[in-house]
């Protein structure tokens, strides 16, 4: 089966005007994105995490034209989705729908439920009768567990999961291939939190949908999907079947993130070794030559400085000159290093 | 020895609409040098009742009952006094490490004013042991970095600051209100590693309130699970999580996806959290609660201990839930498959009118009822 | 069987089920406001010097061009306030019916506070809006068209054009008109710059919705409480400006008359003994501007509640 989307070398750059600069001095590059490969497969979720300022939430704005974005990102019938222009890409905009992070900031609190739903429809069916949009925005509430009778209350009359529920109608009633997810659940309590996860898997598996689901933690992604891609400063540093990444991380860095989620079971958790993570991120102003991880790399050396890794081939790819599992002696030197 | 006893501490806040009652007869109590946490979401009144220990409630905001700090009743003390036991005795860290640090002063600065204020230091020696304080929390360079102004540390650094500061008197009780929630894992376990080492070394209690139950695992001796502002659960932190006693504790550890583990599908809790301006005469759970039965609905179970150190407060016998004998399916996400009857027929208007009211009203109980 | 017939049931009825109302955030805002005693009070006011304005001319016993020739020459004996000789406010200098021009005066002076704040919404929303939502180069060019317009001393301006095409009340409406919306437009492209990255207008520009459509449906809405509360102040302001015009004896002409011309008639007299015919157009014009003041503070706290 050939792919629903095909990304190649997406790259995203803001120009940032330092601060104190004058207004004509020249603005300096800072690359969110930073050359990103991946490939997803209809009905297939993409799990992204990767801590704050990883590029995780830029990648998918990118992806659904909301930032410039340079390179390459070809849908399934061929077309560079990055190369069209802003009327080329309104038929696909009805093909990609995005879910966001904040249940109620994503809604219009001037609007009824009833008239957020509907707007992408509207937006791409203007010739639709108001009495059939309706009867698909009630069709659409009942799917995402919503009281069809509350089609005309406002927002703020929502709690937090239900306003996520909203949220996911709006981006199902133009009945999109891919649906982008950025950060669904990390807003919610943890129990309406599995409400939303069980739906919007119990919905993709009804839809044959796609996700892309970019969240920062690392339990709720492995639940949910199929492949799993870490980033950091902008560059993949990992990508695989959410199996192998979770139960054999290559990269220093993927094996630090997942030593950190803590895991409730005292038990477990009492006894594990963290990886520590030496200083802080880097200035994505001033990115590290070579591979960007280097300066927190437990495992770094002279060559990391010199040249930057690129991604294997294969289904388990990492971007790393010396991949996998840290040794106990790379973990206790990490240690010390932290602590000095 | 017990450093800190909470006696049927309540807590209310006038709004224009309703009261709303955030906290409702809390009782517990934390040795010195113990770790304990308050799990709860989001409305489940933990925040508010660090808030009442300290004497920080919004305006609006009414608290009851006794807290005993140290041997002497702290609640709704005068401000004087209260103001010695902040600065000296309980220290608070928050989830925004800027809410207690002021961005115009240098860091010195800060630190150098409450030595110099509770401790009667000079200057030059209080801003040497800022600088040994700065040094116990691990930042690099504390010599040169005390210089800084706040927002030039990041965010994991800036929490250390915050750290560093609420520890310059050597509290004997520190109360930590989501310091890791707006950090990423990895800092997020840096922090947390530090702040247990602390603890071991200057041998404070804490009081850590979290919706995280990892982290609670990690770092807690004791546990108090809080649900509509009551606590549901409480004893050490083992058998909690081992065997949960309490419908809500038991639903919370269901609904977490495990890193470590692969999970099928999650149990989702049915429903939405309580809506306290409004809240059920009886249990606050039970129109989430799988084992509810009659009596859930009208009479709000005690706190009762039922086993050394441990205590829950459900009609539920212990055996039924311990054995997952559940009464009422718990449907997976019950909202969504449409089932519950909407409530809008039973209730008057008014009172479905409430904001975030439209989904309490979705009682799977209803569909319970022939 | 049965079980799932009922489901069918259930879910039949709950399509055909009455839909609830939503409590729309205006409604809101309704209840807060009609709460505030003081916005009340403001607003009583305000009805009541309109009436005044609409239906006040019906009692007026007098036209307010005629002259009562009985009381000429001898105002500050004849000419106070009573309602045997139907002079209800007294009369003016040229014993004129001070009652009737007050009616006049008002509403002059309501209708120029209020062309003047209606031009600032529209005007400054719209600009301010589009402005903000659009962003880089089109907005430093408006917005350096609003400085270059603010710079300039907009008095100065008014009394000119006002002595250059002659006195006029479509002239003051235009003069006054043109510096209204300034304040406005700049108010309201700070409030789009803040509305702009939320992510509901992301969303919104997500599924391609259009440019104006985002402004007209999603940012103008947002704005409008906002753009309430300010239009509430700008109406005293406005009037204010034009009394002030008025004072100076370059607003509107004879024989119409608004409060400020009759304030600065009233202050003129003052010394012989005809405090009546300051008081009175003074009296309106201070109740007013409280009510304004009044209602816009309560629309503020009604509509922005976590502001307190």
């Amino acid at each position: 089966m050939s792919d629903l989307l095909n990304v190649r070398d997406l790259r995203v750059t803001f120009q940032i005007r330092r601060e104190g600069a004058m207004p004509w001095a020249a603005p300096q590059p800072l690359r969110a994105v930073n050359g990103v490969d991946f490939a997803l497969a209809p009905g297939e979720t993409l799990g992204v995490v990767g801590e704050s300022g990883c590029g995780k939430s830029t990648l998918a704005r990118a992806l659904i034209g909301l930032v410039p974005a340079t390179g390459q990102a070809e849908w399934i019938d061929g077309k560079d989705l990055l190369a069209l222009t802003p009327r080329q890409m309104m038929a696909y905009r009805q093909d990609i729908q995005m879910v966001f992070q904040d249940p109620l900031a994503s809604l219009n609190p001037r609007m009824t439920v009833g008239q957020i739903i509907a707007e992408p429809l509207t937006t791409h069916r203007p010739d639709l009768p108001r009495a059939q949009v309706r009867d698909r925005v009630k069709a659409m509430m009942d799917k995402v567990g919503l009281l069809p009778n509350q089609i005309n209350r406002y927002s703020h009359e929502f709690s937090g999961g239900q306003c996520q529920r909203i949220g996911i109608a709006r981006a199902l009633i133009v009945e999109p291939k891919l649906i982008i997810c950025d950060e669904p659940v990390s807003a919610l309590d943890v129990s309406i939190q599995a409400q939303v996860i069980n739906l919007l898997i119990r919905l993709q598996k009804e839809l044959g949908l796609a996700l892309i689901f970019i969240a920062h933690d690392l339990s709720v992604v492995k639940h949910i999907s199929d492949r799993v891609m870490v980033l950091y400063l902008g560059k993949v540093m990992e990508t695989g079947p959410v199996q192998a990444l979770y139960s054999n991380p290559q990269h220093p860095y993927t094996q630090a993130l997942l030593s950190a989620v803590p895991v409730p079971d005292p038990t477990i958790e009492t006894a594990k070794t963290i990886v520590p993570l030496a200083g802080d991120l880097p200035s994505p102003m001033n990115p590290p030559s070579g591979c960007v991880f280097r300066t927190r790399c437990p495992r770094a050396r002279a060559e990391c400085a010199a040249s930057v890794p690129v991604l294997t081939v294969g289904d388990h790819q990492v971007a790393c000159h010396f991949p996998g599992p840290l040794t106990e002696a790379e973990i206790a030197h990490a240690r010390r290093t932290e602590a000095a | 020895m017990t450093l800190l006893t909470l006696t049927d501490l309540s807590v209310r806040f006038q709004t224009n609409d309703a009261e709303v009652r955030a906290v409702n007869d809390v009782n517990l109590s934390v040795a010195a040098g113990e770790t304990l946490g308050i799990v709860g979401e989001s409305g489940s009144g933990k925040s508010q009742l660090s808030f009442a220990i300290m004497g920080l409630l919004a305006r609006n905001g009414r608290a009851s009952g006794s807290v005993m700090f140290d041997g002497q009743e702290i609640l709704n003390a005068p401000v004087k006094l209260l103001n010695r036991i902040r600065a000296e005795q309980i220290a608070m860290i928050f989830q925004d490490p800027m809410t207690s640090l002021n961005p115009y002063m240098r860091v010195a600065d800060q630190m150098a004013e409450v030595l110099t204020l509770h401790k009667g230091l000079s200057k030059r020696d209080a801003v040497a042991e800022s600088v040994r304080m700065l040094d116990a929390v691990r930042i690099p360079d504390a010599k040169g970095r005390i210089r800084l102004f706040p927002h030039e540390f990041s965010g994991g650094m800036r929490q250390r600051v915050m750290i560093a500061m609420a520890l310059l008197c050597r509290p004997k009780l520190l109360i930590a209100d989501e310091p890791t929630t707006a950090l990423d894992v990895t800092v997020q376990a840096q922090i947390m590693a530090l702040l247990s080492d602390l603890q071991r070394d200057f041998g404070m209690a804490m009081i850590l309130i979290t919706h995280d139950l990892g982290v609670v695992a990690g770092s807690c001796e004791r546990v108090a699970v809080m649900y509509g502002g009551r606590i549901r659960e409480t004893g050490p932190v083992r058998p909690i999580f081992a065997d949960p006693t309490h419908p809500y504790t038991q639903g919370l550890l269901d609904a977490i996806p495990r890193v470590d583990q692969d999970d099928e599908e999650l149990r989702a809790i049915p429903g939405q959290p309580p809506n306290m301006s409004r809240p059920p005469s009886g249990c606050a759970f039970e129109p989430r609660c799988p084992y509810r039965r009659e009596g859930c609905a009208s009479i709000d179970p005690p706190l009762e201990a039922f086993a050394p150190g441990r205590a829950r407060a459900c009609h539920a016998p212990v055996a039924e839930v311990a054995a997952r004998h559940m009464r009422a399916d718990p449907q997976p996400d019950l909202v969504a498959a449409g089932d519950a009857l909407p409530a809008d027929d039973t209730l008057p208007a008014g009172a479905v009118a409430g904001a975030g009211a439209a989904g309490a009203t979705q009682t799977p109980g209803s569909e319970a009822k022939p | 069987m049965v079980i799932d017939q009922s489901k069918m049931q259930s879910l039949a009825d709950r399509f055909v089920e009455a839909e609830v109302k939503g409590r729309s955030p205006w409604a809101d805002a309704r209840r807060r406001f009609l709460r505030n005693r003081a916005a009340m009070l403001g607003l009583t006011i305000l009805v009541l010097v309109s009436l005044f304005a609409v239906i006040g001319g019906q009692f007026a016993q007098w036209s307010n061009e005629e002259l009562d020739f009985s009381v000429m020459g001898q105002v500050a004996q004849m000419g106070q306030p009573s309602l045997e000789n139907g002079h209800y406010f007294g009369t003016d200098n040229l014993g004129r019916d001070l009652y009737a021009r007050v009616v006049q005066g008002t509403q002059i002076s309501l209708m120029v506070g209020i062309v003047g704040a209606a031009i600032a919404v529209i005007v400054g929303t719209l600009y301010g809006a589009t402005a903000g939502y659009v962003g880089g180069r089109t907005d430093q060019i408006m917005m350096r068209t609003v400085d270059i317009l603010m710079s300039i001393p907009y008095m100065f301006v008014l009394i000119l054009l006002l002595v250059m095409f002659g006195r006029s009340m479509s002239m003051l409406f235009l003069g006054i008109g043109l510096i209204s919306w300034l304040d406005m437009s700049r108010i309201v492209r700070g409030q789009t710059l803040s509305l702009k990255n939320r992510e509901f207008i992301e969303a919104a520009r997500a599924t391609g919705v259009s440019s104006f459509r985002i402004i007209i449906r999603h940012i103008v809405p947002n704005l409008l409480g906002v753009v309430a509360v300010y239009a509430t102040l700008l109406v005293p302001l406005m009037i204010l400006t034009e009394s002030f015009i008025s004072f100076l004896g370059l607003g509107v002409q004879e024989p119409l008359t608004s409060w400020g011309a009759l304030i600065s008639e009233g202050a003129g007299t003052m010394n012989y003994g005809t405090l009546w015919q300051l008081a009175f157009p003074l009296f309106f014009f201070v109740i007013t501007l409280f009510g304004f003041f009044f209602v816009g503070d309560g629309l503020r706290d009604a509509l922005d509640p976590k502001e307190r």
